[in-house]
């Protein structure tokens, strides 16, 4: 199951990186990649796991980046 | 962006202000200067304080905020509030020069179409890509985008693929003819029967895969996260040791003046110019090349493409078109070269051969009415008779059998002989086409001082002309399949240690040279998913030259961020120097930090830009092809 969603106000290219290796550590996540550039974010997990890992993922981002607005393309 | 304009102007007055005002220190000037700092850079303290309490120090904004608060401790209130409103305006720039490049690369990326005008049973209506499945039909209108990849079932018109493959021409396309998806209908109205889902299109494969090339970092951007990772402590390290040791060592040294010293210190030492600028170059050059119709898959790749020092090509299919084509008629005397053909395409004209199928393509109107007797001898060709007589066509094997006496001709090709009612009538050469940019491609890789390679499964003597044709000196043929393979390692293990070894090939037959090569490139990706599934890069038309440009690109983007990398660490190296010697004030340190940042953003958006020979002018052919 893959999930797209579009990060904006994401400013700092450190936090992009944090929040992509953030994001990955979660439990139920196969693979998550953050483009600072095009601000997509893109989530790969486990279908079972998934409405979890992206409540997870949604604070992943609020504490490295409180200013960041996610939108699901 | 437009806060943070007013929050500097408003900051900014206060400074002035308290500059200008002839009033002891306190308490109004310093109101006025710490509210200066307050209204420009709260925003930067707060985001300090929660970055600490989460356990990231060493970041941008700890690093301004104890420099700022710091010249406020010991004294220096306008330092202090110009170091944060100078260091908010450079911020503004940068987040300018961020946001510009965003921009570019949405525009570059702008070729996801987002509806398809959905055919049913009457009417048609206007539905998302996505909500339209194989089998359904589509109707695409002058002047919008190719929503899916299909087969046009009504109409014809002219098509703009500039955004797939790079071509500014418009190509011509009728009933039957395929069409992709990210291309423009340019002309006509046309009926689509989709093909692929949305998911499955070209258009999705394209962007998908240029938007995950940054997730395969190069070596310079590994190096950058590794360097900061050390950098920073280290440099923290060492403002501390400047604040307090040079004070307790030397007599008569103030605290306050290395504290200064350490808090400018502090300032110019962040990384930012390189984390951003750096991964920036190389999107830049990938994205400048997407846009050329060449997919390069990741900066990894792109970073080896400028290693280059070999370039082996397939012939069949990259160099050559693949097709083959009769090329020359020796006829027998007293025969003409039109009896000849007519004869030859007669007798093949059951056949689909690709000897047959070129002999037809020769003689295209003929009626096959009269030919009986059809033979096919595996091995040697066919036999037929047309108006009750014998006719032979096939190799020299066959004619010799017959008791005749073949004429091979001087070119390198395929010779069919032709014998009718036991009377030798000539010979048709047929041959392989070259690609009309396949011999600039090679005389630009050699001018750039790259070796060029052709291994061919053809005849030595055929695939030595070919090569000579084009000014390639090294041929290895003929190679079976796996003998390719072999041949490609025994390349590898001759090349230098730096260098790299880039393998062309269609991206049907070279799977596993494709992956063994330092960068395998497949050729004429548009349409054929497995080539740009296994392929490091993909060149979307079936141009050979779009290697020397990629090339040319990957030359171009690693330089800019090489220039990059030298620009931010020189002048980060000696604002260092200075700053510990006490020569440089803070104003020049946070110049150090935000516009080495922003001049690096600005100088790595030009990899985005084309310069010479990019889309749009299209490189005439340099040589005849033969």
């Amino acid at each position: 199951m893959v999930k797209q969603f579009e990060l904006k106000n994401l400013c700092c290219m450190n936090c992009a990186r944090e929040i992509e290796s953030g994001i990955a550590a979660i439990d139920g996540v196969k693979s998550s990649a953050l483009n600072f550039f095009t601000q997509k974010l893109t989530i790969e997990a486990e279908e079972d796991k998934l409405a979890e890992a992206l409540k997870k993922a949604a604070k992943v981002i609020k504490r490295i980046e409180p200013g960041v607005k996610l939108r699901e393309i | 962006m437009k806060l943070r304009l007013i929050r500097i102007a408003v900051g900014l007055t206060a400074f002035i202000t308290a500059l200008i005002l002839n009033v002891p220190d306190f308490p109004v000037k310093f109101i006025l200067y710490f509210a200066s700092f307050i209204i420009a850079g709260y925003d930067v303290v707060i985001g300090a304080v929660r970055n600490l309490i989460r356990g990231r120090i060493f970041d941008e904004t700890f690093l301004m905020s104890v420099a700022t608060v710091g010249a406020f401790v010991i004294g220096e209130f306008p330092e202090g509030a110009a170091v944060m409103l100078f260091y908010q305006t450079g911020e503004l720039f940068q987040n300018y020069a961020v946001d510009k490049s965003r921009r570019s690369i949405k525009n570059l990326l702008s070729i996801r179409p987002d509806y398809a005008n959905l055919k049913r049973s009457e009417e048609v209506v206007r539905v998302s890509p996505e909500e339209v499945s194989p089998g359904d039909l589509i109707v695409v209108r002058p002047g919008e985008r190719v929503p899916l990849d299909g087969i046009i079932v009504s109409g014809s018109t002219s098509v703009d693929m500039s955004a797939l493959s790079g071509e500014s021409l418009p190509k011509d396309l009728g009933t039957g003819a395929e069409i992709y998806s990210g291309s423009i209908n340019m002309s006509g109205l046309i009926t689509v029967s989709v093909t692929k889902s949305a998911g499955e299109s070209t258009v999705t494969k394209i962007l998908s895969l240029v938007e995950n090339a940054v997730g395969r970092k190069s070596e310079s951007e590994k190096f950058i996260s590794k360097f900061a990772r050390y950098y920073t402590p280290a440099v923290f390290f060492a403002a501390a040791v400047i604040a307090v040791i040079p004070p307790l060592a030397i007599k008569g040294a103030a605290f306050s003046d290395w504290i200064y010293r350490a808090l400018a210190f502090l300032v110019v030492s962040c990384p930012c110019a390189l984390v951003i600028s750096v991964p920036l170059s190389f999107f830049g050059g990938i994205g400048r090349a997407s846009k050329e119709g060449i997919l390069i898959k990741g900066a990894n790749y792109l970073e080896t493409l400028a290693r280059a020092e070999t370039v082996v090509f397939d012939k069949t299919g990259t160099l050559t078109k693949g097709v083959f084509r009769v090329r020359e008629t020796y006829p027998a005397e007293g025969i003409t070269a039109e009896e000849l053909l007519k004869t030859a395409a007669r007798a093949e004209s059951h056949s689909s051969h690709p000897i047959a199928l070129s002999l037809k393509a020769a003689r295209p109107s003929d009626n096959p009415a009269e030919v009986s007797e059809v033979k096919e001898h595996a091995g040697f060709g066919v036999s037929a008779t047309i108006g009750g007589k014998e006719v032979l066509v096939g190799n020299a094997a066959l004619m010799e059998r017959a008791g005749m006496i073949p004429l091979p001709p001087s070119l390198a090709g395929t010779p069919v002989y032709v014998a009718k009612d036991g009377k030798y009538m000539g010979s048709i050469l047929i041959a392989d086409e070259v690609k009309e940019d396949s011999a600039g491609a090679v005389r630009l890789l050699k001018e750039g001082n790259i070796g060029v390679v052709m291994l061919s499964g053809d005849a030595y003597a055929i695939a030595e002309e070919t090569a000579r044709s084009l000014g390639i000196d090294r041929v290895h043929a003929p190679l079976l399949p796996d003998e390719k393979l072999g041949k490609l390692e025994e390349l590898l293990k001759k090349k230098s240690k730096r260098g790299a070894l880039v393998f062309a090939g269609d991206g049907i037959n070279d799977a596993p040279s494709l992956a063994r090569a330092d960068v395998g490139v497949a050729m004429g990706g548009l349409g054929s998913d497995a080539a740009i599934d296994i392929a490091d890069m993909v060149i979307m038309t079936d141009e050979p030259s779009k290697i020397p440009r990629a090339i040319k690109i990957s030359k171009k983007t690693l330089k800019i961020a090489g220039e990059n990398i030298a620009f931010a660490l020189i002048v980060k190296a000696a604002a260092l120097v200075l700053s510990a010697l006490g020569i440089t004030s803070m104003w020049m340190a946070v110049f150090a930090d935000v516009g080495v940042s922003c001049l690096a953003v600005l100088n790595s958006l030009r990899a985005l830009r084309g310069g010479k020979g990019s889309a749009g002018k299209k490189r005439p052919p340099l040589q005849k092809p033969v």
